[in-house]
């Protein structure tokens, strides 16, 4: 009886409980109704005439991007500003295509701008303004202000242009920018609110290189505008404004004098150069042949131009200095001697009897037809580039302690520069087989693989950024930097300069009289070793290897003489160096793909670098041709002056 | 010969399983949902599929809904402690291996799919809760009340710590219901919705101070702070949440009586309203509808909850009063919460507007909510008959 009453006395309680909880939905929804009507009756002919005309329309104002400049103040980037005749596709009164043919009979309009504008459509949404026309001239903005009631949805916008005045001088590093595109878009939605309100009315976006590595700091701050405007969306009055605050400069560390001097000794031939000043990571060049000219990308490629870069067999859309990988060939064997040093394995005076073959599990390893036979102890076999030497050091190593003694060099691992899409390379080691194969009988390590390791061949595969790191490293005596293509941010506002840290990592642990073994070594090259011809006369000492590296592996019964006339299969040439010798401020590293012996092609290369930097000698015209063709040793002709000598540069008439 | 009488035909086993739901509940659905698609349809036009999206995420909702209410409350108490349990594990997983994306760690990867476990908890912890006061029914002392709090803060403050106040608020108001409706003493709910209401007034008086930059608030984060800032004066944010705020309420007042009529909002369809398919549709709704139809739409959403009041107060057990009252009591704090940011009276938070904003979790849960709202009408009846 108690228990139903008490039953009977909760669910009393409840309803109780349930009217309070109506009345005070009631009570909030009393709020809710009470506020729109002061919304929407008492305030309405205020908010209906903001909404009307659009009153306070906030427009954002987007800053004007940062300049690049090189170490010397030299402008890589800039922005001008040109009239953009856009069109809002969703706003038309006719067709797309019917709209365009009328406009052509207004301003231009080639085949080329009709494929660009039908490549942005296909990567933006309907109600996006998109431009048809760039770099409208005066006479063309007038002729289509005076028609304009004839195009709704079409307008003429002032905009900013990112412009690179040295055309494809360095196109790899700087990269280009290009409208933010769908999946950027939807990468941007998991930035903080902040940066998205930043971005709020950009539409270009850092897409590569340093353009994209520092975007952030190039972007500058979004400013504020509150615009009066005609109900057709125009602009009519500004009523506030809170300006934007443009992007900082960033001043590079690369010279582009000296960056325009080795894309020209390059000329036609495809390759890489990485230059970096030893004591303290900076970038002084960083090339990749061939180059592109990234203006072609700021205003949106065309199909054409786009499927023309990209099928090329000369690829000048890859980055090679940091995405192209090659076996190192002979430029590996200083690295070896080192490690050989370092680890006890072997001494600088042993001697090994060199008898040009090596014999290891029933194949025979060779040398090349220029080597001699002889006793060599270490400094012999590096100036000689002996092979049977490190093929012998190779084997008494093994091929995990190789890999353990080379990888503080950083082959086989991301140097950490400061622009994305870097890639690993392969330092070999037995684990690394195993990573690196799927199917069990690959993934066994062969001793004989380990024999053409000491020679730079076999699964080593290296960038040229990696080889100049490693040389940097090596020519300083154990100082390590991540290497930095940018040396310093600017702000504009305070004129403040951020130096960007190149942060020292932990030095190796090299012992400095087996390093002055090394270098010793390495002098012997140029003085009286395989690049001698290409460093007669000069004013300093350096120290360098050749290297000579295969191009595709050889099939059994296969000898390069007869593969050697194709072209695309020739050997690479390289060339590690560094200079002075004895206090180097200078290390590079540099491949000429198919262009046969090191010395040849590669050395030539590296000696004019090191007389600019160190002489300030700029080679004279007929060098510069001698080297292009590959037929060039030392320099010939008068040198000139850098100073002297005219930055190459795409018309200027393109800025207004 | 009996067998004709005692089997029944197929036709009246399956009568019940169509039709059996709440007749007035059931309009009230139909009507919101209505509403739902025909602004949608307005907003989503330049939106590409929104409309049809919202549409499908529509079927989905009711199909659960259809078969969440074949489940007996009976049934329904059963599942309380595994689903809770599963959801506390899932929570728990997701602060260990969770993914973190813009400084929280909401998400987890099942290997299939990403899944955000705090969702989970919004049903489960008052299912759980009313499962403990069934439990307890009679003999609620100090202790039980203990274990109750227990129940509700575990969820509360691993979603809190993720962080996301947002979720953790709803899981806590709807735990505070069920203990709201178990009978939570007055002395403790009066004082803290004294300080409460007090608060909010010393903040709106305090306002020029305390949103100086360089004031740092105790508890709230940086964000937090932004946005209750933001909402105390717009206009120190015009192109982040200030803009949003600003512009729904241009929105809204522009309307006026009548509205601009459908597919004539200017503000919505010159995209001056941000998140114009999601958070702030309420706005486009508004201006296209005037104030006819947003007390409309106000009027149809008290239909609703009234309705789920009333079930609650028929429903046969504690379990199913407790569940039938958080539930709607839960819908109500969406409407009002999202109703309120839009309209500027309370902090932009992202709580979606129950039928009409785009969202197929949030309608996937509401479904699933109002299905057993309806299993709950439903095992009433069948007391009663």
């Amino acid at each position: 009886m108690t228990e139903l009453r008490n039953v009977e006395r909760e669910l009393d309680s409840f309803r109780g409980r349930l009217l309070a909880a109506a009345l005070f939905v009631l009570f909030c929804f009393g709020l809710l109704a009470a506020r729109l009507v002061w919304l929407q009756v008492i305030r309405h002919d205020d908010l209906a005439t903001q909404a009307e005309s659009n009153r306070v329309a906030v427009v954002p104002v987007v800053p004007n991007r940062g300049l690049i400049l090189d170490r010397h103040g030299v402008v890589l980037a800039n922005n001008y500003s040109a009239y953009t005749l856009e069109i809002t596709p969703s706003g038309l009164a006719d067709t797309l295509e019917a709209t365009i043919d009328a406009l052509a009979e207004v301003v231009e309009v080639t085949p080329r701008d009709r494929r660009r504008f039908k490549r942005l459509q296909e990567d933006s949404k309907n109600f996006e303004s998109l431009p048809i026309r760039t770099k409208l001239s005066d006479e063309e903005v007038a002729r289509f202000v005076a028609q304009r009631f004839r195009f709704p949805g079409v307008e003429v916008k002032a905009r900013l242009f990112r412009h690179y005045p040295l055309g494809d001088v360095g196109s790899h590093l700087l990269g280009y920018i290009g409208r933010i595109n769908t999946a950027e878009k939807t990468a941007m939605e998991d930035w903080d609110e902040e940066d998205i309100a930043n971005y709020r009315g950009t539409e270009y976006i850092g897409k590569l290189g340093l353009e994209q590595a520092y975007e952030r700091e190039l972007h500058g701050k979004t400013g504020v505008e509150q615009v009066e405007t005609s109900a057709g969306g125009r602009a009519m009055r500004r009523l506030a404004h809170q300006p934007p605050t443009p992007g900082n400069t960033l001043m590079l560390s690369v010279d582009i004098r000296l960056q325009a001097l080795v894309e020209q000794l390059f000329g036609e031939r495809r390759g890489a150069l990485v230059a970096i000043d030893p004591r303290n990571g900076e970038v002084l060049a960083f090339v990749s042949k061939p180059t592109f000219d990234p203006n072609l990308f700021v205003d949106g490629i065309d199909t054409e131009s786009w499927r023309g870069l990209n099928e090329d067999i000369d690829k000048p859309l890859l980055n090679r200095a940091l995405r192209g990988t090659y076996p190192p060939g002979s430029t590996f064997k200083p690295f070896m001697a080192m490690a050989a040093l370092n680890s006890g394995k072997r001494g600088p005076h042993t001697i090994i009897q060199d008898n040009l073959t090596f014999s290891f599990g029933g194949r025979v390893f060779g040398s090349p037809e220029s080597d001699r036979p002889g006793p060599k102890d270490m400094r012999l076999a590096i100036v000689g580039s002996s092979n049977v030497y490190f093929y012998t050091l190779a084997n008494e190593m093994g091929v995990d302690l190789i890999h353990d003694e080379l990888k503080p060099f950083g082959f086989g691992r991301k140097t950490e520069i400061d622009v994305q899409g870097e890639v690993t390379g392969d330092l070999p080691s037995t684990e690394w087989k195993r990573r690196r194969f799927s199917r069990p009988e690959h993934q066994k390590w062969y001793a004989g693989e380990t024999i053409s390791l000491g020679i730079g061949q076999g699964y080593n595969n290296f960038t040229m950024l990696q080889m100049a790191t490693a040389t940097a490293t090596l020519a300083s005596g154990g100082q390590r930097y991540r290497p930095r293509l940018a040396r310093e941010i600017v702000d504009v506002v305070s004129g403040e300069r951020r130096r960007i840290a190149s942060d020292a990592l932990e030095p190796l642990p090299l012992k400095p009289e087996q390093v002055a073994v090394i270098r010793d070594a390495m002098g012997g090259v140029p003085k009286e070793g395989t690049s001698r011809a290409a460093f007669m006369g000069a004013a300093y000492a350096s120290g360098g290897k050749t290297g000579t590296a295969q191009a595709i592996g050889l099939k059994a019964g296969e000898r390069y003489s007869q593969i050697k006339a194709d072209e695309r299969k020739r050997d690479h040439s390289l060339y590690v160096a560094f200079a002075p010798l004895e206090a180097p401020t200078v290390a590079l590293a540099v491949i000429v793909e198919n262009a046969g012996f090191g010395s040849t092609s590669a050395a030539p290369i590296a000696r004019r670098v090191f007389d600019y930097l160190i002489t300030g000698a700029y080679p004279s015209e007929q060098d510069i041709a001698l080297v292009r063709e590959g037929k060039a040793t030392a320099p010939v002709g008068a040198p000139r002056a850098a100073t002297d000598v005219p930055l190459p540069s795409i018309n200027g008439a393109l800025l207004p | 010969m009996s067998a004709v009488f005692e089997q029944p035909s197929l036709w009246q086993r399956v009568k019940p399983i169509l039709f059996g739901f709440d007749g007035p509940l059931l309009t009230a659905v139909l009507i919101l949902a209505a509403i739902g698609l025909v602004t949608m349809y307005s907003v989503g036009f330049d939106h590409g599929t929104r409309f049809v999206d919202h549409g499908r995420n529509m079927l989905i909702a009711l199909l659960l809904l259809w078969l969440a209410a074949q489940v007996p409350p009976q049934r329904l108490m059963a599942l309380a402690v595994p689903v809770y349990t599963i959801g506390i594990a899932l929570l728990i997983a997701t602060a260990i291996f969770g993914i973190t994306r813009k400084g929280a760690t909401r998400w987890l990867n099942l290997g299939f799919t990403v899944i955000q476990p705090s969702e989970i908890l919004k049903l489960a912890t008052p299912l759980m809760l009313a499962w403990w006061f069934q439990r307890c029914e009679g003999k609620l002392r100090a202790p039980e009340w203990a274990a109750a709090a227990a129940i509700l803060l575990v969820p509360f403050l691993l979603v809190a710590k993720q962080p996301d106040l947002g979720t953790s608020l709803l899981i806590l108001s709807a735990g505070l219901y069920v203990l709201f409706f178990a009978g939570l003493s007055w002395k403790l709910i009066v004082p803290v919705m004294a300080l409460g209401a007090a608060g909010i007034v010393a903040l709106i008086v305090a306002e020029p101070t305390i949103c100086q930059p360089g004031v740092d608030w105790p508890l709230l984060k940086e964000y937090q702070q932004h946005r209750v800032c933001t909402l105390l004066d717009p206009a120190k944010d015009p192109l982040g949440k200030g803009f949003h705020i600003l512009q729904g309420m241009i929105a809204i007042g522009s309307g006026g009586l009548t509205g601009k009529g459908f597919m004539q909002g200017t503000q919505t369809h010159l995209e001056f309203i941000p998140e114009r398919t999601t958070d702030f549709i309420f706005a486009a709704f508004s201006e296209e509808f005037g104030l006819l139809g947003t007390l409309g739409l106000l009027l149809a959403f008290t239909f609703f909850l009234f309705r789920g009041l009333m079930i609650a107060a028929e429903a046969p057990t504690l379990f199913a009063r407790l569940l039938a009252g958080s539930i709607t009591l839960s819908i109500f704090t969406y409407v009002f919460v999202n109703m309120g940011m839009v309209s500027g009276i309370l902090p932009v938070v992202g709580i979606p507007l129950p039928f009409v904003s785009y969202g197929g979790t949030a309608m996937v849960t509401l479904g699933l909510a109002i299905g057993i709202l309806m299993s709950i009408a439903r095992s009433q009846r069948l007391m009663q008959s």
